[in-house]
């Protein structure tokens, strides 16, 4: 561990405290649709999709519409990859894609989860890229964006069971927030030098005499909103190791920044809805107590690299020429901080977009992005999915903790009865039911193990991360996990969309309920949400949820992997 | 019913509750509890996988027996805590049947000829029949009196040996089957019919044989179902785990580490303390109609209470006399005393008492007429008293009676006609009589009420003979300063409610001036002034309109909408019929300040259920450490590692970990009964120290326990 590699992280830290004030400021405007600087756009969207933007929605409507509107562009999508072949801008004459796989990736991309069961290069064309994965980007970005807004409604209404109208929520959002953000984001990345261009594949000879194959494409406008929506979907295999995909430290800064941008400001925006600025930043705060954990116990894990390589003569100490700790599968421009930093953010925000191969981190390493999927995506978490997703947290803290003050629970003077304690058990539910089901099948049914590479505890580790990764709807690879296969792309599309619909429902259903109650004025007899007592109590919920879920799991895998590898063994 | 306080273990409910606790392993009694309902599946599963080893001969069948065992303790404990919960109410309940003996009732059928009755068994009796009580007996069901006053013995109902007085009309005409008649007679109106009386009510809520679950109790154990199947998914897909790592895991040890996670101390105690908040109830002399109502009691943002009886003392009190300029203030408090001579209001013997002493009233002339008016006089129903003295003049006098319309009232002798009441209202009538107001009047009023004072202004006119010519106005003499006396200790209650974050309103027909003043004398934080019924009603619906909950007592007929209104309505058991019937508890005490018992008992009640919910999960941590090493030492001996109590052996830790699930279910009785320890204080302030208690105690108290009942089994020689 380093100063410098310290300074960087703090750096970091404070500039995703500084954008939560002002974007947040900007995403309440947004909602409530006073930003109106596209407003012909806007209204000639409305008028050609034929809807009434105006129209204030129940959440089974507002269900509904999400329901349908994911389920037909998932449809198109995967219509799109299957017919790849027969289309344009398809320079390198790339096939259709396999039916399991255009499933998955259809899934993968419709929930935000952008789990890559093939590699971008070689299977994707550009048509495919542009107009297919690019789009899911967006709307599925939206689409979060909308329920978590929705969700905070539902809390800041009274009386009123109604939500908001899902069509506008998604438009605008899009068009005032991700659309300008990726922009500005596209044309950093272009000055940096990622690629933006509908080339064909540029061969080469290297200075070594070999020849090689430069994949090219619209890389940059791709890779903004990858970032800036959480998505993760790397343009190639490499994801964001790729030194077209993010080329420089500058650049690395810039695309974690974007991960955690609109999920910190979103707790200002939830502050600001909610008229209760202190429990914004309380939330921020919880999330960010989780986020510097994660980072610290990565970054120390990575410097400090393989007990067992120390013990054999190699030099792990960090100097100017040595970066020491453990490189593997690490970018040198990148090195071990801005790694730590970069898996822990990803995993932490359910983005998934990776820069290095968190297959190749230390036991300890790779158990805190597992850990950050596990906790259910609500470090920061993905746009929308994080704020929603710890609200859920939020709820069953008040619940247990509330009672504990002599009075039914109450979260911002809403009450937390059966109804709303349902569909939060629901939420909590899928984790345990999609990710342990599917991973315990997988560890025992041949086809299961047939794409496994290493065996043992990493193994485990492998196939937990996978499941856990999907369902959590993050898609950053453990990797050393052949998931091309039939078995794993229908188990891993199948656990993308319960992930992502199964959870959303009862959080409408329960952001409906909410909005229907009336609110109860705060008093001295009020559970309080603000204090640091509150933030202490959901941690705890946070960390023990999870924890009682995965621990046997865990225990199994990278856990003892650790305890292992310090006594000599590896797998 | 008098309750007498009972020892938490009282032998005889002991007894009964530990045969109840074995009668209670019915699956349909277990179903209803899911949490413990999956520790009876898996003590069922265990037991076959034991059968099976024994006919078999092999598996480690000493330490499948003792599993087997502990986890039936752990359902029998389970069921043992409710029991011990429904054991005190089936005590109070057998005490209550006793005064329900059977009873011959006298039945009547011209209520309006009462000495013409037969007798049938009381339980024949059926709505609106009528009876006739006479000296001695007990009265055969509950009813309406619509004849004749009479002296009741409520003790058996209340507790409380001084008789009352029930007579027929107004707030005093309900009377209570199992209650006894002392003096004269009541012709009653049967208004229950057989096993719906009040007392049959009593006794069923008593007994909790018509309990279900309160709204809280449902969504917690949404909350602990659902965390039992998150444990279950965990478990079960241990399996799989444990084969892909070159090991397998035996069932009972699965059941095991299952019954262990799963929230057994509050799934297993959750009934028992629903029970108990009731029982508590019960103590204070409250019957909660619902456990809804009782938790709704600790969720009261605003608590309305009557001024009169329950902030200040029932009575206000003459302190003083301010005579108007030219009045003498002997003669003021002479002619004070007169015109309250037939006021048996406290307030009126309160004015004869204050010029009794301030100026010896008494020796003089008139005083003959207070001996013969409240000696031999008797007042009719039209308010006029015949003075049969032996005074010479025989003096005839008419009593004027208080009515809201007049706002006054007086008496009338051949020579003098005297009023006392509101200052607009004498006024009035001295005008009516051609006398002129005093300037000096209204200011001395007004300031009488703002200090929290209540002005009673005296008036006379001279008639007949008396009258000198000329002179023949009316006049006002002056005023009487009635004080309310704010109850003693009040101040410091509402304080503690505030501190509970409860606003607490008082209700008073007084003007604003006199409620302000005594409203911040008492220390309450709003008052409703000049309040009608319909006020309280809107005030009522107001607050609930903002999210309040609100709490009220009352006793009177008109209150019965407030009290059917409000969340928790508390009927006072002196009430009428209709209050009664409105509200969702009675109080058998009849004493309006126990609302705020009734509040801290409700807080309690679900304080205690988060508490043991926290210290549940809080407990897992612990388990998980002693149980995932002693599973997977074998196929990882460095998970030794994570056997951080460093416990003897695998069997030793499973065991260990079992066995203080179990424990601990009965280890919390006492706790689940007595309920948590409540100090009236700022929700933040109890949320940390009961999170230190029962989050971070939950935590450590298992490392501990379970290392020590490790110890416990290697020197028994158990493992």
């Amino acid at each position: 561990m380093t100063t410098n590699g310290w300074l960087q992280i703090a750096f970091f830290s404070l500039c995703v405290l500084g954008i939560a004030r002002p974007l947040g400021l900007y995403l309440v405007r947004v909602y409530d649709g006073s930003v109106r600087w596209l407003a012909p756009v806007e209204r000639a969207i409305y008028r050609i999709a034929g809807v009434d933007p105006s129209e204030d929605q129940h959440w089974t409507r507002y269900a509904a519409g999400l329901l349908l509107f994911s389920a037909a562009s998932m449809l198109m999508t995967y219509v799109v990859l299957r017919l790849q072949g027969l289309l344009p801008l398809n320079p390198q004459g790339l096939a259709a894609v396999p039916a399991r796989q255009a499933f998955e990736t259809a899934a993968s991309f419709t929930t935000n989860t952008n789990w890559q069961s093939y590699s971008g290069e070689s299977t994707m064309s550009y048509l495919s890229q542009m107009t297919q994965l690019a789009l899911h980007n967006f709307i599925s970005s939206a689409v979060g964006m909308a329920v978590a807004v929705a969700f905070v409604r539902g809390i800041a209404r009274r009386s009123a069971g109604k939500l908001g109208n899902f069509w506008a929520d998604t438009v605008r959002g899009t068009l005032y927030v991700l659309l300008p953000g990726s922009i500005a984001l596209a044309l950093l990345l272009v000055q940096q030098g990622a690629i933006q261009n509908f080339s064909s594949y540029v061969e080469l000879t290297t200075i070594e005499g070999a020849r090689q194959v430069l994949a090219m494409g619209p890389v940059a406008s791709q890779e903004a909103i990858k970032q800036l929506g959480t998505n993760g979907g790397g343009f190639f295999n490499a994801n964001s190791a790729h030194p077209f995909e993010n080329p420089t430290p500058w650049t690395n800064f810039w695309q974690m920044f974007a991960i955690f941008a609109i999920p910190s400001a979103m707790t200002y925006m939830l502050g600001r809805m909610v008229k209760n600025q202190r429990h914004g930043w309380a939330i921020w705060s919880a999330m960010f107590i989780l986020f510097a954990g994660g980072v610290g116990v990565a970054y120390w894990a990575e410097a400090r690299g393989n007990p067992i390589h120390a013990e054999r003569g190699l030099d792990l100490a960090t100097s100017t020429t040595n970066p020491g700790g453990n490189m593997e599968g690490k970018e040198v421009r990148f090195g071990i901080a801005n790694s730590a930093l970069f898996a822990t953010v990803t995993t932490a925000a359910s983005c998934g977009a990776v820069n290095s191969m968190h297959d190749s981190f230390t036991p300890l390493g790779g158990l805190v992005p597992l850990v950050n999927i596990q906790l259910g995506e609500v470090v920061f978490g993905g746009v929308g999915a994080g704020l929603y997703g710890i609200l859920v947290m939020v709820i069953l803290t008040v619940f247990i903790a509330g009672l504990m003050v002599g009075r039914t629970p109450e979260y911002l003077g809403k009450k937390v009865q059966a109804r709303e304690v349902q569909m939060a058990m629901l939420y909590v539910l899928v984790f345990p039911a999609a990710i342990l089901v599917t991973t315990a099948l997988s560890v025992i049914v041949p086809s299961g193990l047939a794409g496994l590479n290493n065996h043992g505890p990493h193994g485990l580790s492998e196939i937990l991360y996978a499941f856990s990764s999907t369902t959590a709807n993050n898609g950053s690879a453990f990797a050393g996990l052949t998931g091309s296969t039939t078995y794993y792309n229908t188990l891993l599309g199948l656990n993308t969309l319960i992930g992502r619909f199964v959870m959303m429902v009862p959080m409408l259903a329960l952001a409906g309920f909410l909005a229907e109650k009336k609110q109860a004025p705060e008093s001295a007899g009020t559970f309080p949400v603000t204090s640091p007592l509150f933030v202490v109590l959901l941690l705890g919920v946070i960390v023990i949820v999870s924890a009682l879920t995965f621990f046997p799991a865990l225990a199994l895998g990278p856990i003892v992997e650790h305890l292992a590898m310090g006594a000599g063994r590896l797998f | 019913m008098s309750v007498s306080k009972r020892p938490l273990f009282d032998p005889p409910i002991v007894k009964r509750a530990m045969r109840d606790a074995f009668a209670k392993l019915r699956p349909r009694a277990m179903v209803r509890n899911p949490v413990m309902f999956v520790v009876y599946a898996g003590s069922i599963v265990t037991t076959l996988v034991l059968l099976q080893d024994l006919v078999q001969g092999d598996g480690q069948v000493g330490f499948t027996v003792q599993l087997a065992i502990w986890l039936w303790f752990t359902a029998l404990f389970a069921n043992f805590a409710e029991a011990m919960a429904e054991g005190r109410g089936k005590a109070q309940a057998d005490t209550l049947r006793a005064s329900r003996a059977q009873t011959r009732a006298k039945k009547l059928d011209n209520p309006k000829d009462r000495h013409r009755f037969y007798f049938v068994p009381s339980n024949e009796l059926e709505r609106d029949d009528f009876v006739v009580c006479e000296p001695g007996d007990v009265i055969p069901s509950d009813g309406e009196v619509i004849d004749g006053v009479a002296s009741v013995d409520e003790s058996a109902i209340t507790g409380e040996s001084a008789p009352v007085i029930r007579e027929s009309g107004g707030d005093r005409s309900a009377v209570t089957g199992g209650t006894k008649v002392l003096s004269d007679y009541l012709v009653v109106r049967i208004t229950a019919g057989a096993g719906e009386t009040f007392l049959d009510r009593m006794i069923a809520l008593v007994e909790g044989a018509a309990r279900q679950k309160t709204p809280n109790e449902i969504a917690l154990t949404i909350l602990l179902s659902g965390l039992t199947i998150v444990f279950l998914f965990a478990v079960v897909t241990l399996q799989p785990f444990a084969v892909y790592s070159g090991t397998s895991v035996s069932t009972p040890v699965l059941v095991a580490l299952l019954v262990c996670l799963i929230p057994t101390t509050i799934g297993g105690l959750l009934s028992a303390i629903g029970i108990a908040g009731m029982d508590r109830m019960i103590q204070q002399n409250v019957i909660a109609m619902s456990g809804r109502a009782v938790e709704a009691a600790g969720d009261v943002n605003t608590l309305l209470l009557d001024k009169t009886g329950t902030i200040t003392l029932g009575n206000r009190q003459a302190v003083s006399f301010y005579p108007m300029p030219g009045v003498d203030e002997a003669y003021l408090a002479d002619r004070a005393q007169l015109a309250s001579l037939a006021d048996e209001t406290p307030e009126g013997r309160s004015i004869v008492v204050l010029a009794k002493n301030m100026y010896g009233v008494r020796a003089r002339t008139l005083t003959d007429g207070t001996r013969l008016v409240g000696a031999e006089g008797s007042a009719g129903a039209d308010g006029t008293a015949t003075a049969s003295s032996h005074d010479e003049e025989h003096v005839r006098m008419a009593f004027i009676p208080f009515s809201a319309s007049t706002r006054m009232s007086g008496v009338d002798t051949p020579s003098l006609e005297l009023r006392k009441g509101a200052g607009d209202a004498v006024a009035r009538w001295v005008q009516a009589h051609g006398g002129n107001g005093s300037a000096e009047l209204k200011p001395l009023v007004e300031r009488i009420a703002r200090e929290g004072g209540t002005p009673l202004v005296v008036a006379e006119r001279p008639v007949g003979l008396a009258v000198a010519p000329g002179q023949g106005g009316a006049r006002i003499l002056g005023v009487i300063y009635l004080k309310d006396v704010v109850k003693g200790g009040m101040r410091e209650r509402f304080e503690r409610l505030r501190a509970m974050g409860i606003r607490t309103v008082m209700i008073t027909g007084d003007n604003p001036l006199t409620a302000a003043a005594i409203a911040q004398e008492a220390g309450v934080d709003d008052f409703l002034a000049e309040a009608k019924p319909e006020d309280k009603m809107a005030l009522i619906k107001r607050e609930q309109a903002g999210g309040k909950l609100v709490a009220m007592t009352g006793d009177g007929t008109n209150d019965a909408p407030a009290l059917a209104q409000a969340d928790v309505g508390v009927a006072m058991s002196s009430g009428t019929q209709a209050a009664k019937e409105a509200g969702n508890m009675i109080d058998l005490d009849s004493n309006p300040t126990k609302l705020i018992e009734v509040v801290e008992i409700g807080k309690q009640l679900l304080m205690t259920r988060g508490a043991l919910t926290t210290f549940s999960i809080a407990n897992d941590v612990a388990k998980y450490f002693a149980i995932i090493p002693a599973m997977f030492v074998a196929a990882y001996p460095e998970l030794g590692a994570l056997n951080i109590m460093h416990l003897h052996s695998a069997t030793s830790a499973i065991l260990a970990s079992v066995i203080f699930n179990a424990l601990i279910i009965i280890a919390l009785i006492p706790l689940a009964l007595r309920g948590v320890k409540y100090r009236p204080a700022a929700a933040g302030t109890i949320l940390r120290n009961n999170l230190i208690v029962y989050g971070l105690g939950g935590l450590l108290i298992p490392f501990v326990g379970i290392k020590l009942l490790d110890m416990a089994l290697v020197v028994l020689r158990l493992v």
